[in-house]
């Protein structure tokens, strides 16, 4: 494999080049994908970059398309993903539920803008953040990523390929507009450097293959298209052989296991970065660019002698609610900072359980989050004011 | 009600090896023309000689849909109106697998139109077989983008107020490379193209006019299947290597049948090769027969 492949070295780029890096670092040969800001970037990238390597670019006619191919090429046994802001991840909803159901490992980056509607296309918001979690129809888990700089775009787009390659289903990579268009250092590491995760593929006979039969930890060893499995793979409720199974019975096996396969892994899968936690006192829990204004904001706290600290959340989804839930009872105050009308607070409050006061520091997009406004927050709710 | 358990000691068919038999029986309606073009497709998968590991069917919503869930081969029953899209993505990943796309017109031409005109321009290498039973069958029979203008639906009971596509003349606008259609009567010449269209390189299309009996046909006061066949072989009028434009589609005057294009044009994977040729020293490893130990 040539150095193309990974660009091992220290550099200067956007969010959205970093997100094209760390996919092809990862070993993603395919990109389907349609052009919208703030997400443009990630598919001009990945068009030059991708026949560097070997891999296809393709742009599709819109993002129902873009979803179903690299479904397409996932089980063709390439690893693939897409990029989207929210318009597109609207249009995506219905083949990510296909994914999900059929359990194809593939990576979707949402580089949020301000909604609804065409709303705001140049500017930030963090908005999709319940779609990301409910998006689709029915019910199911997800896992969703929660970048903070073009680094934890390079780093978080490798983890978010080894996630799906694990656990069989399509990986949010729920960034915002800041970040994907932020320019920072990047340190791209050394190919033997890169942890590289792929499917766990079947080790017994064509006769005796169902593939839907889970292993020991939920997850069942995928084979692709042309390995002589002559597997069948369907949207529909499914049995083991992944026959249509329709009935009252079946979709409760079926959704259980797409539902325990991630809820009895939570604890391998979700991540915080917490900062001045142990002695705090009111405690900031945010994510994405806003978790940067936040830890501004708890800096300055402590500076000025507050106990403040700060959960900064790298999965979104699922929520670090053992997290939440241990915290809550020890501080005078938590509040989620976020760009949205009020969203993974609810869930804050829902996990908090009413053991502290919680509040929402927000605006409805277009511009981040101000250091001062959190601090003011934090600041009245240490003194008991809120 | 008792339903008998289907009997399992028949002696074994031709095409077992390409069925997956203890899926058997199949949920279409007696007298469904999808059975033909089943049979039709496994004939000319047979005819071709070629690996069954390296064929995969790929098919949307619908009852046309079903097939992939009845044939032994890699099967991907995706969502409606996708199949096109979902079965690019495959093909790129895997251009040596031969990929063949089946749906219903609904499925291909409405919910799915703008994937196949895309499809098409891009000339995929790929075969799509087009079940045409003028009607959404699997919901119950309503307006589909073949219904006929006039025919009675459930959504359009005092008759169809929208002409139908032509769908082999859009095909061949958007580039198909091979075009054909015929009716569920015409067998031999419905095998014989769909084998064409399998051995052809580019974006392959062959509509076959199907009845419905439970729903079109009844609705229609078509009579039978059998009589429906007959009705639209005796409106069928072959006239092969004619403009598509004048392959005329319309059940109460005359449906032209026959192969309408057959041609050569570059593919997208032409294309793509072409263009980045000077960039992808690796090209080669994206072909899984020299992928091994990736």
């Amino acid at each position: 494999m040539g150095a193309k492949e990974v660009l091992t070295g220290m550099h200067f780029m956007n969010g959205d080049e970093a997100c094209c890096e760390g996919a092809l670092a990862v070993g993603c040969r395919f990109f389907a994908g349609y052009p919208i800001t703030p997400a443009t970037e990630i598919a001009e990238s990945m068009s030059r970059r991708l026949p560097q390597v070997g891999g296809i670019f393709i742009q599709m006619e819109d993002e129902i398309a873009s979803m179903a191919a690299i479904l397409g090429a996932s089980w063709g046994g390439v690893k693939s993903m897409t990029s989207t802001s929210g318009p597109g991840f609207s249009l995506m909803m219905e083949n990510i539920g296909l994914g999900i159901c059929t359990e194809t490992p593939c990576v979707v980056c949402n580089v949020q803008r301000g909604g609804p509607s065409t709303g705001l296309p140049t500017l930030v918001a963090q908005g999709d953040m319940m779609q990301a979690r409910w998006g689709s129809h029915g019910h199911y888990e997800i896992i969703a990523l929660c970048p903070a700089s073009p680094q934890e775009m390079f780093d978080m787009t490798i983890r978010a390929f080894n996630l799906s390659e694990t656990y069989r289903l399509p990986v949010l990579i729920m960034a915002d507009e800041v970040i994907g268009h932020m320019n920072e250092r990047v340190i791209i590491p050394r190919e033997d450097e890169i942890e590289i995760i792929s499917r766990r593929k079947p080790t017994v006979s064509r006769e005796d293959y169902l593939p839907y039969e889970a292993d020991a930890d939920g997850i069942a060893p995928m084979a692709n298209c042309g390995d002589g499995y002559r597997i069948h793979v369907t949207g529909l409720t499914h049995d083991d052989r992944g026959y249509p199974a329709m009935d009252a019975k079946g979709q409760e096996r079926m959704v259980a296991r797409l539902v325990n396969k991630i809820r009895n892994n939570r604890d391998k899968i979700i991540r915080t970065k917490n900062l001045y936690l142990d002695d705090a006192e009111v405690v900031v829990v945010s994510y994405g660019i806003s978790a940067r204004s936040a830890m501004q904001a708890v800096r300055n706290a402590r500076n000025e002698g507050i106990k403040a600290g700060l959960i900064k959340l790298e999965t979104i989804w699922p929520f670090p609610e053992e997290l939440i839930r241990s915290v809550a009872p020890r501080v005078k105050a938590m509040m989620m900072a976020e760009i949205n009308g009020g969203q993974m607070v609810l869930e804050l409050e829902r996990c908090a359980g009413g053991a502290c006061p919680v509040s929402l520091l927000s605006n409805y997009g277009g511009a981040i989050l101000h250091p001062g406004l959190i601090l003011n927050a934090i600041a009245k709710a240490a003194r008991g004011t809120t | 009600m008792t339903t008998s358990k289907p009997v399992r000691n028949l002696p074994p068919h031709p095409m077992d090896s390409l069925l997956r038999t203890e899926r058997i029986p199949h949920i279409w309606c007696p007298g469904c023309g999808i059975g033909t073009v089943f049979g039709a497709v496994l004939a000319a998968i047979k005819n071709t000689g070629w690996d069954p590991n390296s064929i995969a069917m790929v098919s949307g919503i619908g009852c046309t849909g079903r097939m992939a869930g009845y044939i032994r081969l890699d099967s991907f029953h995706t969502t409606h109106g996708r199949a096109l899209p979902f079965a690019t993505g495959l093909k790129l990943a895997r251009p040596q697998t031969k990929v063949i796309v089946v749906s219903g017109d609904g499925d291909l031409f409405a919910i799915g139109g703008n994937h196949f005109i895309h499809a098409a321009r891009r000339n995929m290498d790929m075969t799509v077989i087009c079940v045409n039973n003028l009607n959404y069958g699997m919901t119950g029979g309503q307006q589909a983008p073949g219904t006929p203008l006039g025919a009675k639906t459930t959504t359009s009971v005092n008759g169809s107020p929208e002409e139908p596509f032509n769908f082999s003349y859009l095909a061949s606008a958007c580039g198909a490379t091979y075009v054909a259609r015929w009716t569920a009567m015409q067998v031999r010449s419905l095998r014989s193209s769909i084998s064409e269209a399998l051995e052809k390189r580019g974006f392959s299309f062959v509509e076959v006019i199907t009845p419905c009996p439970s729903s079109f046909g009844r609705r229609n006061r078509m009579g039978s299947a059998l009589e429906m066949l007959k009705f639209y072989q005796g409106r069928s009028v072959i006239r092969g290597d004619i403009d598509p434009k004048e392959a005329s589609m319309d059940i109460d005057k005359e449906i032209v049948v026959g192969k309408f294009v057959d041609i050569e044009r570059p593919t997208f994977m032409d294309h793509y090769e072409k263009f980045n040729r000077s960039q992808m020293p690796q090209w080669r490893s994206m072909h899984p027969d020299t992928q091994k130990g990736r």
